[in-house]
């Protein structure tokens, strides 16, 4: 029997601003517990909160990349609940007027076509505080440093048919959340966070089956995992005559399974009412046409300017607009050299081996971006060699080195004199006698070597070419 | 809609309360009064009004992102009940 799989997905996201939602608490991740907390975002008794403007702008922001109609007049509500990670006991949100609906982020569907996932609304509302469980005594620490840390929940209509469709709207989300600069979207950290809705049905039916939320996962590839697991494991309970208990489960990636975390029968009323203690907003025409007007450029038309004024190829392009990061690093890279192309090169090959070999994510490359530059003019200038830049970056990428500085202080640049290689040269052929007369006697493999002798000589220093031509001429 | 006894215990699971018997009765009947009473509402014509969502007629009230930290963690955690490194002690939550 053939199953379809049908997803839907809540995307949380931290916005990047200074201050909390509601006061003046800084939102700087990792801080000592408590240490961000003030008397509004711990709730007490008495205190208002008071709107961040940015958080508004922000959502805009987002609304309009995401081809959302903007909710002039929208507001907060007061959704309830009790737990101790909200220590208000309710958290404010938005349900009645969301501020951005209506949106669409297109993508690559299964059959190659492109296929618009579309956006039902987004959001502004409050994080949580960090609920930490105590090893020794049975009892839960509560570090309230997250809480009124201003978020978006982006919420997608049930559109999504297969892990991939999910993994590459996540990428364009990531991306364009990152490039008009709301969000760093750092996902260990937690600032983007996917929720998915999943169930399954039989191939051409219209009915949804019943769907599970599915929690925790840290990484794309966690989502991947999680969606194949949860697919198959509701597809077998169907499939063995039995029935999926509607309920939210909780990803465990290190053991690549889900368990249930609370089931929807006793799922929380959270009483939503108006929140009395918030106005409401009111967008005007002219707000949404300045925001517009400040948007950044966006993913795809970034794409479309580097294939058409820059002339790199579609492939390359993908990747360098698929992080922000790596679009700052390359037209920085790009300004510093004059060559779109070679940028390009150096970024896909040798930078992106060193992301690989070391698991670092774009975001986290903590190297001056001016750099990569500089090494790409040294190497095309033929002040070090291709070999040498490739080392110079390589402690660029690892330790913030100035490759100048770092090339002089090493002893690095390239022997470009030709007199002085000649003789590094006439060294290695008085040494080693035996090769040269098995080169003389046809043996091409003793030139090989030849050459891996004068270019260890040389300390790998000089132009590989350089050093073939004139030992050649010297062999005669 | 009428306020039963089931739903007067579901009120109580919500706020986390238990009500006596007794209160649970008294309970029933002041809620009932009390929708009633707001029902009268419904018998006006409320065709092209807006939705009430703030007592007073003001919107956009906002403040600019700048960091002003004045508390300390001593501060804060002396609200606390119970405090252990530097975080408040609940009693422990299981997701």
């Amino acid at each position: 029997m053939e199953w379809e799989i049908v997803m839907g997905l809540e995307v949380h996201t931290e916005l990047s601003t200074k201050t909390k939602i509601f006061c003046n608490c800084s939102t700087q991740f990792g801080g000592e517990p408590n240490t961000h907390v003030c008397e509004i975002c711990s709730g007490m008794p008495g205190t208002l909160p008071l709107l961040n403007k940015n958080v508004v702008e922000y959502a805009v922001r987002t609304g309009i990349a995401t081809n959302c109609a903007i909710t002039q007049y929208n507001k907060f509500d007061r959704k309830n609940y009790f737990y101790p990670d909200l220590p208000k006991a309710y958290q404010i949100s938005q349900l009645y007027l969301p501020i951005c609906r209506n949106g669409y982020i297109e993508i690559k569907g299964d059959d190659g076509e492109t296929k618009k996932i579309r956006i039902h609304e987004i959001h502004m509302e409050e994080d949580a505080g960090k609920l930490i469980h105590d090893e020794w005594e049975d009892c839960t620490l509560v570090d309230y440093n997250r809480c009124g840390v201003p978020l978006l929940e982006i919420v997608s209509e049930p559109d999504f048919r297969s892990a991939d469709e999910v993994l590459q709207y996540l990428e364009k989300l990531r991306a364009i959340l990152q490039y008009i600069g709301v969000s760093d979207c750092k996902m260990q950290e937690g600032s983007l966070r996917a929720d998915i809705n999943l169930s399954v049905r039989k191939k051409g039916e219209e009915k949804f089956g019943v769907r599970t939320e599915m929690k925790n996962m840290n990484s794309f590839k966690a989502i991947g995992r999680a969606i194949e697991y949860e697919a198959q494991r509701q597809i077998e309970l169907l499939e063995d005559g039995g029935t999926v208990v509607q309920e939210t489960r909780r990803w465990d990636d290190s053991k690549g399974i889900s368990t249930a975390m609370r089931s929807k029968e006793d799922a929380q009323d959270y009483k939503y009412f108006p929140e009395p203690d918030l106005p409401p907003i009111e967008i005007s025409d002219e707000y949404i046409e300045g925001v517009k007007n400040n948007l950044p450029e966006l993913p795809e038309e970034k794409k479309q300017r580097y294939m058409t004024e820059l002339g790199l190829p579609e492939y390359d392009t993908n990747i360098i607009t698929g992080s922000v990061y790596f679009v700052r690093l390359f037209e920085r890279t790009v300004e510093v050299t004059g060559s779109p192309k070679d940028s390009a090169n150096w970024i896909m090959g040798d930078l992106m081996k060193l992301l690989n070999d070391s698991q670092t994510l774009p975001e986290n490359m903590a190297f001056d971006f001016d750099s990569l530059g500089k090494i790409i003019n040294l190497v095309n200038s033929g002040k070090i060699n291709r070999g040498t830049g490739k080392k110079v970056l390589e402690k660029v990428f690892s330790e913030n080195v100035d490759p100048e500085k770092y090339i002089k202080d090493n002893n690095l640049a390239a022997v470009t004199d030709t007199g002085a290689i000649k003789s590094v040269i006439e060294q290695v052929i008085a040494e080693n006698e035996k090769s040269v007369n098995e080169y003389k006697g046809g043996k091409t493999q003793a030139f090989q070597y030849l050459i891996g002798q004068s270019m260890r000589a040389l300390r790998g220093k000089a132009p590989a070419q350089e050093v073939q031509r004139i030992l050649k001429e010297l062999l005669g | 809609m009428t306020i039963n006894k089931e739903l007067v215990k579901y009120l109580e699971s919500l706020g986390r309360i238990e009500l006596t018997e007794e209160q649970r009765t008294a309970t029933e009947k002041d809620l009932q009064d009390i929708l009633t009473y707001i029902d009268t509402l419904n018998e006006l014509p409320t065709d092209g009004v807006e939705p009430l969502s703030h007592s007073f007629p003001v919107t956009n009230v906002m403040r600019e992102d700048e960091v002003a930290m004045h508390n300390t963690r001593d501060d804060i955690l002396q609200n606390a009940p119970e405090e252990k490194d530097g975080c408040f002690v609940v009693p422990k939550t299981v997701d």
